[in-house]
């Protein structure tokens, strides 16, 4: 009993601070964004994706030319998601370093060591705020609504679009008044064994009230072998990613002025769970493809 | 990095100029294209402008580019105006049996890329070039065969 109230005791003294240090880097400046940045730093992005996860990216052109769009994607693979890195490439050598485009994370991963690289590639943190900024700004923007509990889900749920009923993407979709393109990917949750969110330790050690961590996954990874948390990330297994473009949906064509999140939360789900299935059906090995 | 390939076709220079130059063409014969659109006018000749995509490994990499040198039945070429810098030139010259010998520059490369932009432009030079030399093929057995 004392030891756990000692425990508590040196997560309060410890991470409270640290949390409070943490916050203060997580300013959304769109202009962290560096187009001349990316450019130099696509090659080694490119290398990545097609040597190492060897990323198929389908149907590209279903994202709208220009104007502002939002990118509604499943994703997986842990904090450093894989999927992240072989869309975000094939975004910009689709449209340009030029066009604006923002991917919102999960505040983790921008306060990690690499989180001042992915600002310059126009990363922020996940928030409605910054979310709208970037849409009236006129970027397209990427969101992963199942956020840390998605991409920490076991490995034998990878074939699972799981969003967790968060339904926030709707609304924001409709008081920006841009479409929604959905986005579907797999590979991302071989690139390692995950084993369990570990969402009672994460409440135990009260996380989510400090970091609005609800998960402290556990996975076999390298190289940590047993991996808890992945705060440090981990070194991917070379699983192949493909990712689905599917067409945009016009919230207010089809549902009307005043669509029910709920009726287009279960719609968009739905189709993208279908999307998921095939692109399951396709892969004949875990990691190979 | 630059790829250069060349063919020799049996059609008068005119004629190849025209297929070249007709963005219409390009997907028919350019292996790994997946886009030659023309954007605003004109559609042909210098400061023509096309939006251009072609599969490099993982990704559809291209963006804007630009005529800038427009020589008829001689040379055309052109420079990226936005997304991954690259030059191209057709090149046509008449050869002493009266043939067109046709060359095909392309070159390409990230500025401040590094050593890893350097390597990804040694890995990408593979297959662009193989695509490349299978365009100049199919460029050719348009012309000289134009029914198969």
């Amino acid at each position: 009993m004392e030891a756990t109230a000692g425990t508590r005791s040196l997560i309060r003294r410890v991470a409270r601070p640290l949390a409070g240090a943490l916050r203060g880097r997580l300013t959304a400046d769109l202009d962290d964004r560096d187009p001349d940045y990316i450019r130099e730093n696509l090659p080694f992005a490119w290398l990545l994706s097609t040597l190492w996860f060897r990323g198929e990216v389908r149907d590209m052109d279903r994202i709208p030319e220009g104007g502002p769009v939002l990118l509604v994607g499943n994703h997986s693979g842990g904090n450093l998601t894989p999927d992240t890195t072989v869309f975000t490439l094939a975004f910009y050598t689709f449209f340009g370093v030029e066009r604006r485009f923002h991917q919102l994370a999960h505040n983790l991963v921008l306060t990690s060591p690499i989180g001042p690289l992915l600002r310059r590639y126009g990363t922020v943190a996940a928030s409605h705020d910054n979310a709208r900024k970037a849409l009236e700004a006129g970027a397209a923007v990427l969101v992963y609504p199942g956020g840390d509990w998605e991409v920490h889900r076991p490995s034998w749920k990878s074939g699972t679009v799981d969003f967790a009923g968060r339904k926030g993407f709707v609304r924001l979709a409709v008081e920006a008044g841009v479409p929604i393109v959905p986005v579907v990917s797999i590979g991302g949750q071989e690139t390692a064994l995950f084993l369990s969110h570990g969402q009672r330790l994460a409440r135990a050690l009260r996380l989510d009230r400090m970091f609005r961590l609800k998960v402290l996954p556990i996975s076999l990874s390298l190289p940590w072998v047993v991996n808890v948390g992945d705060f440090m990330g981990h070194v991917p297994l070379p699983a192949k990613i493909t990712i689905q473009v599917l067409e945009p949906i016009d919230l207010k064509d089809r549902y009307g002025r005043d669509p029910d999140p709920d009726e287009v939360y279960d719609d968009l789900t739905t189709s993208m769970q279908a999307t998921l299935d095939e692109l399951s059906a396709e892969r004949r090995l875990p990691v190979i493809g | 990095m630059r790829i250069d390939r060349s063919v020799t076709i049996d059609a008068p220079r005119s004629r190849v100029w025209d297929y070249v130059t007709d963005p219409e063409n390009y997907t028919e014969f350019m292996e790994g294209l997946t886009r030659w659109d023309v954007e605003g006018k004109p559609a042909r000749g210098l400061g023509a402008r096309y939006r251009v995509l072609i599969r490099v490994g993982s990704t559809d990499v291209g963006g804007l580019i630009e005529v800038v040198e427009w020589s008829p039945e001689g040379d055309m070429a052109w420079s990226s105006v936005t997304g991954v810098d690259q030059r191209g030139r057709w090149r046509l010259r008449e050869d002493s049996q009266g043939y067109t010998r046709v060359s095909f520059r392309f070159a390409y490369g990230v500025a401040g890329g590094g050593i890893t932009g350097l390597l990804a432009e040694r890995v990408a030079s593979i297959p662009l070039g193989r695509r490349f030399r299978r365009s100049l093929e199919n460029m050719k057995a348009a012309l000289e065969d134009p029914g198969s």
